[in-house]
């Protein structure tokens, strides 16, 4: 139960803690000390650092994820334009193959905004709330928001300009997703509008795809040069409280990314390659409190942290069904 | 060393206070950027004519989750998305009557079926119970009718984009308003074009074959428009379009008009520009 405490603590926004000494069972403790002498252990270390040193790191379900985020925002332009009605309308709020779908964010903003919900729009929302609990994290994040695709290229360049010293990264509060959460909630019920939606840039993309690009794209512009020349990943980070809405959906979602500590050589190349780091600072050694342990609610289950850890002690789970790749 | 520790400690907590306050300033430049879109609002630069069966202005922003399902069913493709100038109408469904009309060329009401959020409101079962607008004889100067002159030709021109279904053309499918020419003595185009006209006259011819009904859905009596939205009458000793109850705002008459600027346009319904107290 702690260790949901602490998922969604850090998924308000708080730093990751080491646990105190009596929260680390017996086994780990002996694994912990196990592993800081164990002469084996080190040099196969040091084996797997020089083959990481000289390999690439896969890309497999960056790949994939890349394919199927584009494959469901290019499915809602064919869709539109063939006319053939797999999928109509847009993320916001949908139809596939005629059963309503409405983002579980849009749905709030318009339900604190309307102070009413139609039948059509709870069925939406119960259905995507569902399929966004078993998929759990924030899956809808990497796996389909188009923002957060632009937002990974713009990543790339920032990193680029930090590596060549022309831009310096800005970490800021991740507290700060909780404080644009509020504020537009309770501006959606004082105003009556759904003011979030005006500046989503997940609803503006999807729309300029599908019906084609406006002026609202200049903001979604705007807001990728905030992250390239100031602040890394901003949106996602800190700001869009569509992240925090499904977050929360997919914090008791039985889907997971698993850590077994047995295997697990802290080398780090996990924590290198996660879109959200700190839901993996319980691989840091000595941070796990038993033999396994769930990833946190932050959590997009991108799985690159999966393909890129070279003991496998990343893996995606499902609760009940053991390790499923 | 205890000395040295306390300077480490005093400069992470000068720059967890520069991260606070730069959070803080991002936060609430983002809430700004937001509330900006409150201006176009109150300054009514919104006002648009709606699809059929939205609410009220200010109930049609609460509801509408902005998802363009109403854009895709649309078989004239009357209905566009606003921009990000319309402030908090980002992404929400309007008309443009003079690029191109509603003609209910659906006849089901499509646009208000595929609505998720009931925003355009189910209540209202047949075209004839829209009030989206209400037509209005804007430039009576340049009425042809008014001038007593007919109109021969594409009402709009060659280039003119916009369709309309012509029943006894295509039944199923509308078709360019530039690929039926007219050739009328006084022009009545408005009145000829009006959806809710056209439908009084095909129940009115209906009405006399007994035991065998036309269409379909004329066997629910409201189905055909109870009054009459707009006629060629003869005011002062001139022919004129003069608009009556029935008229639902559809702005096919504002579309086919041929002057520039159109002689006859679409006011937004007032009952739709009711705003909160």
């Amino acid at each position: 139960m702690s260790s949901m405490k602490d998922s969604l603590a850090e998924l308000f926004g708080r730093a990751p803690r080491r646990p105190h000494s009596d929260e680390i069972s017996a086994e780990a403790k002996k694994l912990h000390a196990l592993q800081k002498n164990d002469p084996d252990r080190i040099a196969a270390i040091h084996a797997e650092l020089a083959h990481a040193a000289t390999h690439k790191m896969p890309q497999k379900w960056r790949r994939r994820r890349w394919a199927v985020l584009i494959a469901v925002n290019l499915l809602f332009v064919v869709s539109y334009w063939l006319d053939i009605q797999l999928l109509e309308g847009a993320l916001t709020g949908s139809r596939f193959i005629g059963f309503h779908m409405a983002d579980l964010n849009s749905a709030l903003q318009v339900t604190l905004a309307f102070k009413h919900m139609v039948l059509n729009l709870v069925i939406g929302t119960i259905t995507v709330f569902i399929m966004w609990w078993l998929l759990g994290g924030r899956t809808f994040c990497s796996w389909v928001c188009p923002y957060h695709l632009v937002a990974e290229w713009a990543e790339m360049i920032h990193l680029w300009l930090v590596k060549k010293k022309l831009v310096k990264d800005h970490p800021l509060d991740r507290k700060a997703r909780n404080w644009s959460w509020m504020i537009f909630a309770v501006l959606a019920i004082v105003t009556g509008y759904t003011v979030f939606e005006t500046v989503s840039p997940t609803g503006i993309i999807s729309r300029a795809l599908i019906y084609g690009p406006g002026l609202a794209m200049v903001w979604v512009f705007l807001l990728l040069l905030f992250e390239i020349f100031y602040s890394r990943r901003a949106w996602c980070r800190y700001l869009c409280p569509i992240g925090l809405t499904y977050g929360l959906v997919g914090a008791t979602s039985p889907f997971r990314i698993n850590y077994h500590l047995e295997s697990c050589f802290h080398e780090g190349e996990c924590r290198k390659v996660c879109e959200v780091p700190h839901v993996l600072d319980t691989v840091i050694k000595g941070r796990a409190t038993g033999l396994n342990a769930s990833i946190g609610a932050d959590c997009t289950r991108c799985g690159r942290c999966v393909e890129t850890c070279p003991t496998d002690s990343l893996t995606f789970k499902f609760k009940g069904l053991g390790d499923l790749l | 060393m205890t000395k040295q520790k306390r300077v480490v400690s005093k400069r992470h907590q000068q720059q967890e206070r520069r991260r606070f306050l730069r959070s803080a300033a991002m936060t609430a430049g983002l809430v700004a950027v937001s509330l900006l879109g409150y201006i176009p609002v109150v300054k009514g630069w919104v006002s648009r004519l709606r699809p059929p069966g939205a609410l009220n202005e200010d109930r049609f922003l609460a509801s509408c989750i902005k998802c363009g399902q109403c854009v895709q069913v649309c078989p004239v493709n009357a209905i566009k998305l606003m921009d990000l100038e319309s402030g908090f109408g980002n992404g929400t469904p309007y008309i443009d009557a003079r690029a191109q009309a509603c003609d209910f060329s659906c006849d089901g009401l499509q646009c208000v079926l595929a609505c998720p959020t009931g925003t355009l409101t189910h209540d209202l079962n047949f075209p004839a119970d829209t009030r989206m607008g209400i037509a209005r004889l804007d430039n009576p100067g340049k009425c042809l009718a008014m001038q007593g002159k007919g109109f021969k030709g594409q009402a709009r021109g060659a280039d003119y984009q916009g369709l309309l279904r012509y029943d006894e053309i295509d039944r199923w499918n509308p078709i360019r308003v530039s690929e039926h020419p007219y050739d009328l003595e006084l022009c009545d185009l408005c009145v000829r074009q009006c959806p809710i006209e056209i439908r009084i006259a095909q129940c009115a011819e209906a009405e006399p074959v007994e035991g065998k009904i036309e269409r379909v859905a004329q066997k629910q009596g409201n189905e055909c428009p109870p009054i009459h939205a707009i006629a060629l009458e003869k005011v002062d000793g001139v022919m004129m379009p003069v608009i009556k109850e029935g008229c639902v705002g559809c702005g096919v008459c504002e579309m086919i008009c041929p002057p520039e600027p159109a002689a006859i346009v679409i006011d937004v319904h007032p009952d739709r520009e009711e705003r909160r107290a």
